[in-house]
């Protein structure tokens, strides 16, 4: 495919490898940081990290949808899903996520109308074909997808649908870098950005990182030789002594972003207070509503739930996974009790999960490896 | 890529040889939008941003470009013959 084949040649992944190599400095450990989830899959399904040498470690990120979205969030939109006059829509991957009684996908199976969606325009188009009902539709996402829904909403009003409503729980994706940034527990030596965020905010909401921070961040793209890349430019920042954001992807993220998508955000959220990240817990300013010109939009006000705050399950490490402090394979239930069929932590469900990723590409290589 | 319905903003694109029904509102600015023969990134039914071409060759070149000096570094090594 045209814009994908160029950016998996392998012979240039060599070459890359090789650059990479030269500019490592010797008995220095280097740890880079993949913030997005779509990364972390790439990493494993390319067996990225088998080409680095020993001393760079790349350590996953919060970057993940579906990770992040604490257990009430879940239970709130099952019990918004069981009203009679619900159906509720939500995107395939969010089905599985346990709640604390069930997930999307069991509450399905008990009886409630639970349709998965590929886009919140599914869901709008559901809800004109069935104006007798209330359709909702759970979004989530970092700012890569909160346009999408914003645009949806948009053209519900426009429309006149009166029985389409959202659950809101887009989330963005600086404060919880900051306050990574801010744990002691983490040293970190540079970070890879997250190239689809990027594409809706652009390049300059990380320089934060570089100028307050003293790291340098480099904006990617998701194929093979975007990583490598990525990793080659941070290590030469670091060779150099600079520190600075810049953008590997510059064929899809323009520095600035896209206008026409933060004016939609803009229009139709707003940021909430607090809210509440899995594994992570409360960060403030960290999440988006709908603004109050879009209350009858809003789900959450016109449906009651529970909203009541409910703690991860003990033997859950999807916060220390998050955080980039443990590896997948280092958290206790790990491809035992909990696998992507029946998963306890968020991080085993989605694809841009960690544990998921690693679970499905990575484990046999690092079986072989301990025999 | 064909504009179907210029109200809504919905193009017809090809996703790897299969048409499907996009959303292109996100790419309208100020006198600029999407046209047919643009290539778009898609997600969750939106066309979120269009391919820069330009940039795309020239990532593309640098990272050839690197490729020729660590392969002509490799035919060095190859050549020298140190005893």
């Amino acid at each position: 495919m045209k814009y994908v084949d160029e950016f998996r040649d392998p012979e240039l992944g060599r070459a890359l490898a090789g650059e990479i190599l030269s500019l490592v400095e010797p008995g220095r450990h280097y740890k880079f940081m993949e913030v997005c989830g779509g990364h972390t899959h790439s990493i494993y399904k390319y067996g990225i990290d088998d080409l680095l040498p020993e001393s760079v470690e790349l350590v996953h990120g919060p970057g993940c949808p579906v990770c992040v979205i604490p257990m009430g969030r879940v239970d709130d939109g099952i019990a918004i899903a069981q009203n009679e006059e619900v159906i509720f829509t939500c995107f395939g991957d969010m089905m599985r996520v346990p709640g604390s009684d069930s997930s999307f996908l069991e509450a399905k199976a008990a009886g409630a109308d639970i349709r998965m969606v590929y886009s919140p325009l599914d869901a709008l188009r559901i809800a004109k074909a069935n104006r007798d009902r209330e359709v909702v539709f759970f979004a989530i996402g970092f700012e890569t997808t909160a346009p999408s829904t914003a645009l949806t909403l948009k053209r519900a009003r426009a429309e006149g649908i009166t029985n389409f409503t959202c659950v809101c729980n887009h989330v963005t994706i600086v404060p919880p870098l900051r306050a990574l940034l801010e744990s002691p527990d983490l040293r970190l030596d540079g970070f890879i950005g997250p190239g689809h965020v990027a594409t809706v905010v652009g390049a300059r909401p990380f320089e934060f990182i570089p100028a307050d921070y003293n790291k340098p961040l480099v904006v990617a793209g998701f194929e093979p030789l975007d990583i490598l890349h990525a990793i080659q430019m941070i290590l030469r920042q670091l060779a150099a002594g600079r520190c600075e954001v810049e953008n590997q992807y510059s064929r899809i993220v323009p520095y600035e972003g896209n206008p026409a998508a933060l004016k939609a955000m803009a229009e139709v959220f707003e940021l909430r207070p607090h809210f509440e990240w899995r594994g992570l817990g409360f960060i403030s300013q960290s999440a988006l509503r709908l603004s109050d010109d879009y209350a009858e939009l809003d789900a959450e006000q016109r449906f009651s739930a529970p909203g009541v705050r409910v703690a991860d399950p003990k033997a859950c490490q999807c916060g220390e996974v998050l955080k980039g402090v443990i590896k997948p394979w280092e958290c206790k239930v790990f491809g035992t009790a909990c696998t992507p069929e029946r998963p306890i932590g968020t991080c085993m469900v989605s694809s841009e999960g960690a544990c998921a990723a690693y679970y499905n590409y990575g484990r046999f290589a690092r079986e072989r490896e301990v025999v | 890529m064909e504009i179907t319905d210029d109200e809504n903003r919905l193009a017809k694109v090809d996703v790897a040889g299969v048409q499907r029904t996009v959303n292109i509102g996100l790419l309208d600015e100020d006198g600029d939008s999407a046209a047919p023969g643009d290539w778009v990134l898609i997600h969750v039914g939106f066309a979120l941003s269009k391919v820069d071409e330009q940039e795309a060759l020239a990532t593309r070149k640098l990272l050839e470009g690197m490729g020729e000096d660590y392969e002509q570094e490799l035919e060095e090594l190859r050549g020298s013959l140190i005893e």
